[in-house]
């Protein structure tokens, strides 16, 4: 019972962080039908930067990422305009196609990171990184907890920006119908760009949230492929609410079957779920359609 | 099509007769070795070009029917010893098996979710195979290779040269697909799948048959790989990397028609093996995702595509 309920916190502390990480496909894939698979890779990346700045300058790895969170947004931008220029201009066998790229963006992402850094796992520094807070008979790592309180603030903040400010709405009319946005006199274009440019922006925090829960080698990509679209697409794509619940339900089956099975069979966890809804429900938990 | 069904087969027999009489002329071993790899994904290259270019279902799960292959052959050289055809006919038939779960997937899933469904399937079977004692696990396995029969002198020639008929196999296979009706139903079905399900084209029939054929394809070129290596391991068996090679490969050699994956393959696999032995292999994959990703934004048809431009203009005509 003790070890349920302490994996059962860990899990909730743990979906807060996939969360954060899923958050930004959680707009460019499920609201702007971007099949974004580079969005993993984009996340190591800014782990990477946010590893260089703290090596180099000392900088606290959340500062760093919040630095860097400006030129991940204008990546952003252009990575969807050349997108938008090559496929989604092109029509239907495009999609077949920017599949491809977005894979191709992916793995050469993965070998520049190899061929700059090596393919030894980084980590960064940082006071609250190695201790651990005690409850009862539990015992939490800090950096779990940094990364547990900063994830919520991101995610909400997102999802306060997409519901309550003008142009999150209007990233949200273009998802549900882009035609009107245009009748309306809008350019869907435009704010399509602007909204992967948020996407992207938000792995500045991510990432640095990524590196500060576990050291980060350059193909942990792959495993975050299965994390993100597992919590992208049982929350129902594009929804934030669900993205939250989606994410913790992730975080408690890892941790739960990490107890009971050990760490070999981690990585299958996030595939199998969502092999599991897109077979059983395929719209998510709370779904637009 | 009469004329070209004969130039074909004999092209095909001249090609495995050549490849016969290599094996014998020449000692070094290295050129096999090497060549070995670039046949290999030819096999994998036209494999998934059938489901991939015909039907238009990217499938980045060639790893999963890879390894799935390479992890068949050495559970019948551990538990029965079986011979090579064995090894390659049972992966073959395992392939088929896997093949006909993803073509179900097809059912509910397409465009990304498909292709991040069979990421999916690549990953838990590598882990569940990771999880297989039996198989060595994490570690990996060695295996030994049995004798080689004449008229080879190394396994490794006997080896190219059994790759060299499943060329040949795929080659026709894909062909013969292109040539009939279920290659003109697979187009159907690519370029508007429910039009031609309303125009009575059996999609969901083509789409399990495409992926079967493809499956059994892929698994057979694995299956030769344990005896290759000697040696096997679940993380490089199961590599992403494959998935991303064969995927360029047919697509920069343009997947519309069997020879631009054989194209593709084999420029791609040239390029490879001269850059692993000359600089690195991540240099290796760096150029072949930038070659990929280059294609896909300016060559979408690929090799064949820009041949067809020059050769004929008129046909191309629409932009």
């Amino acid at each position: 019972m003790d070890l349920l309920f302490s994996a059962v916190t860990t899990g909730v502390l743990l979906g807060c962080f996939y969360a954060a990480v899923s958050i930004g496909l959680s707009v460019s894939f499920g609201l702007l039908d971007v099949p974004q698979v580079a969005h993993p890779a984009f996340l190591v990346l800014a782990s990477y930067a946010v590893y260089f700045l703290n090596e180099q300058y000392e900088l606290d790895p959340l500062l760093a990422g919040l630095l860097i969170t400006p030129l991940l947004f204008v990546l952003g931008v252009v990575v969807y305009r050349i997108y938008y220029e090559t496929f989604e201009r092109r029509g239907s066998d495009a999609a077949v196609r920017g599949i491809a790229f977005f894979f191709g963006v992916a793995f050469i992402i993965e070998v520049l990171i190899i061929l700059q850094f090596g393919v030894d796992q980084r980590s960064v520094a940082a006071s609250y990184i190695g201790k651990a807070w005690r409850f009862g008979g539990m015992r939490i790592p800090l950096r779990l907890l940094v990364a547990f309180a900063v994830a919520s603030g991101l995610t909400t903040l997102l999802a306060l920006y997409l519901s309550k400010t003008f142009m999150g709405r209007a990233i949200r009319a273009v998802a549900q119908d882009q035609e009107a946005v245009r009748l309306m006199g809008a350019n869907p274009v435009r704010i399509k760009q602007w909204a992967f440019g948020i996407a992207t922006a938000v792995l500045g925090i991510a990432g640095a949230l990524l590196i500060i829960v576990a050291p980060v080698d350059p193909t942990l990509d792959r495993a975050y492929i299965g994390r993100t679209f597992c919590v992208v697409v049982m929350a129902g794509l594009g929804s934030m609410t669900g993205t939250l619940i989606a994410a913790i339900i992730l975080g408690i089956s890892e941790t739960i079957v990490l107890t009971l099975f050990g760490a070999s069979w981690a990585p299958a966890i996030s595939f199998a779920l969502l092999l599991g809804v897109l077979a059983v429900r395929p719209q998510g938990l709370l779904g637009r359609r | 099509m009469k004329r070209g069904a004969i130039a074909f087969w004999a092209g095909a027999a001249l090609f495995l007769a050549l490849v016969l009489v290599l094996t014998q002329i020449i000692g070094n071993e290295y050129p096999f070795f090497a060549g070995y790899v670039i046949l290999q994904f030819i096999v994998l290259a036209v494999a998934w070009s059938i489901l991939g270019g015909y039907a238009g279902y990217v499938n980045f799960g060639t790893s999963a029917f890879f390894g799935v292959g390479v992890y068949t052959a050495v559970f019948l050289v551990q538990s029965i010893g079986a011979p090579l055809y064995l090894q390659i006919a049972v992966a073959a038939a395992v392939g088929a098996v896997l093949g006909f779960a993803v073509g179900l997937l097809t059912l509910r899933m397409q465009g990304i979710f498909f292709s991040i469904a069979t990421i999916a399937l690549t990953i838990i079977i590598e882990t569940s195979v990771t999880n297989w004692r039996d198989l060595g696990g994490a570690a990996g396995i060695q295996i030994q290779r049995p004798p080689v029969t004449a008229p080879f002198h190394t396994y490794v020639q006997l080896l190219f040269f059994v790759q060299a008929l499943l060329v040949v196999l795929a080659v026709a296979i894909a062909r013969y697909i292109q040539n009939s009706w279920i290659g003109r139903g697979l187009q159907a079905l690519k370029d508007d799948e429910l039009a031609a399900e309303c125009t009575g084209v059996p999609t969901l029939r083509l789409k399990v048959a495409a992926c079967v054929i493809s499956g059994a394809l892929m698994s057979a070129a694995g299956a030769p790989a344990a005896m290759y290596l000697q040696y096997a391991d679940p993380g490089s068996a199961f590599n992403l990397n494959y998935s991303v090679s064969v995927l360029a490969m047919a697509l920069i050699g343009g997947s519309a028609h069997w020879i631009g994956p054989v194209i593709g393959a084999i420029l791609l696999g040239i390029t490879q093996q001269l850059l692993a032995v000359t600089i690195s292999s991540e240099v290796n994959v760096l150029v072949l995702g930038v070659m990929l990703v280059l294609f896909v934004v300016g060559a979408p048809e690929g090799i064949i595509g820009i041949f067809r431009k020059f050769a004929a203009p008129r046909a191309e005509g629409k932009p």
